[in-house]
């Protein structure tokens, strides 16, 4: 007999996961579903306002209010672009980090979550090597925690500096961000995707407005599971061919500190999935150029491409301290100045 | 030791293929009369009052960890097996992954001694190699004479196709099975859950459902080649359909070859792993909606021998890091009596006599133990007495575990126990 036929006569169903407690703290930013769609609007907006804003006024926003950033990886530009996002609203910040801080001696993320609060940090802006990390400190801590890279995860604020880049060159004056937003725009995600939590945020935040996005790597770094992850993503195997119906495209760097044993053959990688000026001319000379750095020349992308007309790179860093200003706003003052009443309630 | 009289109960001993109203008088340790209701003689007896109530074979948990020797923070031999017997549970294997590695019969020993404090009997299943390493194969006639009842190192499956052959061999000679852990550990490391979408989804590495199977194939591979010597091969904690599809083909094959699965795998699948939650964290781990379901389809079919719980409990400071970082596992004895009779009988229709058998009948063939799993006169006194219809919450706070680590937590259970009697000692009455 087929075990599937019988099995198909007979219910097998559990109770569904349970419904996530999460966010905990109104103010956090651990995934982009943290946001609705109008909370991105929300975001893109404040982002525009705060950049606006004279150096003066927008010094007063966050006056004194105490922040931390702890960084279990190394980072140049998302950690120096929050802490002068943070320090342009007025609000103090600390740097800690996994080297030179009793991590080293083995405290535990939780303990260090709690350190932190108890020496008065209203928020914590977390870098981490392991997926889930921002999970594991909010729970640990309920403060405001914003999710600056877990493991392979998330990146929620790069997607959204990366939509920031989107938006200026392809609706420009955009007012409203609607599940429509970005009808008609296909996104190209080129590379590691295994291993990006770039790719993972944005293949998980694009969609929502409208955008298709489309994968494109060899299969040790791009598994098929991945359309699986959500809507709006599929795959494309054939650069060429991605490039070809792309209005904008996004290199990813191989991340050799995640490939764990995995073999490539980098010679072949580059043949295959470099972006060259050639290619662009050929299929995609209008499309928009993003990378979320670092950037190895040479490697996924050519100097000439990097520093080319098409090239969004430095505008991405340039909109990423506007979207942290924004972001970092709504942490602190999105539960008001609730954090202390939040201590207060999670003895239990 | 008073005599037990349990009175106006239903028994139900599969083995005896009894299911019936019946009295019970329990005497030095053993069943010692079986009577049709009203005719037993009690005098001087402590009567337990079971209407309403099943009795049964107390259950048979073929797979904990109970931690002792070495970490005893986690769990000792006598927190767990106080929780066996909360959960019904009479006899428990405890796997030879302690600190250190129980290789030896010394250690065997000294896991059965009384000082030990157990409330229900400890079974040592011995380690299959030298610190379970997978190299050397350890004196399994010594082991078996010191009171092991099976070798396994779980936890560490022997990879090497000439150890796990000279293994069977050597087991099969000393009347033992060996209860591998299927896993290719070459192909899963750095994975901390099932590979699939949602490990995509959730940035973890994965461990593919092949990594079971493949070990699973390459054991039946083995025990085939060994067919005159009619090795017995149990696989622990199966969770794949392709594992369980292999168990199918070597029976159907003729070959001993068994296996048990865990509530959670027929419960639990990795979308419960929601956002990092480190008590959906076991290995091996949560699979897909399709596993869970061939591994019911297992037990209501046959294919599955046993359920076993892989108790396996951890400090709350353990569970509380990284999802990553986080120590597989989860704890079973106080919650597999109530989810299997809430789900595998209730929701999916298996008979409660299968379920029991399952806990009970079944996992003491496995193990060769002998009079346990059954009430037939002359038998060891291990009963389970419980209310088949109660329906309960179960709260992790007030287990008899020392560890709280369960995905159950909070979960409607079925089957109160009442009393859990053990060689004719009450170990558990219900408060």
């Amino acid at each position: 007999m087929n075990p599937a036929a019988s099995t198909a006569r007979r219910k097998l169903t559990t109770p569904p996961p349970p419904i996530s407690n999460f966010p905990y703290n109104p103010g956090s930013l651990l995934s982009v579903f943290d946001l609705t769609v109008e909370g991105v609007g929300r975001v893109l907006t404040r982002a525009t306002e705060l950049e606006q804003m004279t150096p003066l006024r927008r010094g007063s926003i966050l006056a004194k209010r105490r922040l931390a950033l702890l960084f279990y990886e190394s980072s140049t530009r998302t950690r120096t672009s929050f802490e002068l996002a943070a320090k342009s609203l007025g609000a103090d910040t600390t740097l800690v980090s996994s080297l030179s801080s009793s991590i080293e001696k083995g405290e535990s993320l939780k303990d260090t979550g709690l350190t932190l609060r108890a020496l008065g940090a209203e928020g914590i802006i977390l870098r981490h090597p392991s997926s889930g990390a921002a999970w594991l400190l909010e729970a640990s801590t309920r403060l405001p925690v914003i999710n600056a890279g877990d493991g392979m995860h998330e990146h929620p604020t790069q997607a959204l500096l990366d939509l920031r880049t989107l938006a200026m060159h392809l609706r420009p004056g955009l007012r409203e961000v609607s599940d429509q937003t970005l009808a008609g725009v296909t996104v190209t995600i080129v590379g590691d995707v295994l291993h990006s939590r770039v790719a993972r945020s944005n293949m998980l935040l694009l969609p929502r407005l409208g955008a298709r996005v489309v994968l494109c790597g060899p299969k040790e770094l791009l598994p098929e599971m991945a359309t699986g992850a959500g809507p709006g993503i599929e795959i494309e195997r054939d650069f060429e061919a991605a490039l070809r119906g792309s209005t904008a495209v996004m290199m990813l760097r191989i991340q050799a500190e995640r490939l764990a044993g995995l073999k490539l053959d980098l010679n072949d990688y580059k043949a295959k999935y470099q972006l060259t000026g050639q290619l662009l001319a050929n299929y995609a000379p209008k499309a928009l150029v993003l990378h979320p750095g670092p950037i190895i020349r040479g490697m996924e992308i050519t100097a000439g491409v990097a520093d080319g007309p098409q090239s969004m790179i430095l505008e991405q860093v340039t909109n990423g301290v506007a979207i942290r200003m924004a972001v970092v706003e709504r942490a602190l003052m999105a539960g008001g100045r609730s954090s202390s009443q939040e201590k207060k309630g999670d003895r239990a | 030791m008073t005599a037990i009289a349990i009175l106006g109960g239903h028994l139900m001993d599969p083995a005896a293929g009894v299911d019936a109203k019946k009295d019970l008088l329990l005497k030095d340790g053993r069943v010692v009369e079986i009577a049709a209701p009203g005719k037993l003689k009690t005098n001087g007896a402590e009567v337990l009052d079971a209407r309403g109530l099943v009795v049964a074979p107390g259950l048979i948990d073929m797979h904990v960890h109970l931690r002792e020797p070495g970490q005893e923070y986690k769990e000792t031999i006598a927190t767990g097996t106080a929780a066996a017997a909360a959960g019904g549970f009479t006899s428990v294997a405890a796997m030879p992954n302690t600190t250190p590695v129980n290789d030896s019969p010394e250690i065997t020993r000294w896991m059965q001694a009384p000082e030990r404090g157990a409330a229900v009997r400890v079974f040592p299943i011995a380690a299959a190699t030298r610190g379970s390493k997978g190299e050397t194969i350890n004196d399994y006639a010594a082991l078996r004479a010191a009171g092991a009842v099976a070798v396994s190192d779980d936890g560490r499956p022997i990879l090497k196709d000439s150890v796990m052959r000279e293994s069977l061999a050597a087991a099969a000679r000393a009347g033992m099975s060996v209860i591998q852990h299927a896993e290719d550990t070459r192909v899963t490391e750095g994975a901390s859950m099932n590979l699939g979408p949602v490990s995509f989804k959730l940035g973890l590495r994965g461990m593919s459902a092949e990594s079971e199977s493949a070990i699973v194939e390459r054991d039946i591979r083995l025990v085939a080649e060994l067919r005159d010597l009619h090795p017995h091969l149990h696989v622990a904690h199966l969770s794949t359909a392709a594992a369980v599809e292999a168990v199918r083909q070597a029976r159907r094959n003729g070959l001993r070859v068994t296996c048990e699965v865990a509530p959670h795998h027929f419960l639990l699948n990795d979308e419960h792993v929601g956002l990092y939650d480190t008590h959906a964290k076991m290995n091996p781990p949560l699979r897909a909606s399709a596993d869970r379901e061939a591994v019911i389809e297992g037990l209501l079919e046959g294919v599955v021998d046993a359920i076993a719980t892989d108790h396996a409990p951890h400090a709350m400071h353990e569970k509380e890091i990284e999802f990553e970082y986080a120590p597989n596992g989860i704890i079973g004895l106080e919650t597999a009596l109530g989810l299997s009779v809430r789900w595998l009988h209730k929701e999916w229709k298996m008979p409660l006599g299968r379920v029991l058998s399952l806990l009970s009948a079944q996992p003491a063939a496995l193990l060769g133990l002998k009079g346990r799993g059954t009430l037939a006169a002359g038998s060891f006194a291990d009963v389970v007495v419980f209310d088949p219809n109660a329906e309960w919450t179960y709260r992790a706070t007030e287990g008899k575990s020392r560890a709280k680590n369960t995905p159950f937590d909070g979960w409607t259970m079925q089957g109160r126990v009442r009393w859990t009697i053990s060689e004719g000692r009450i170990a558990y009455e219900q408060a």
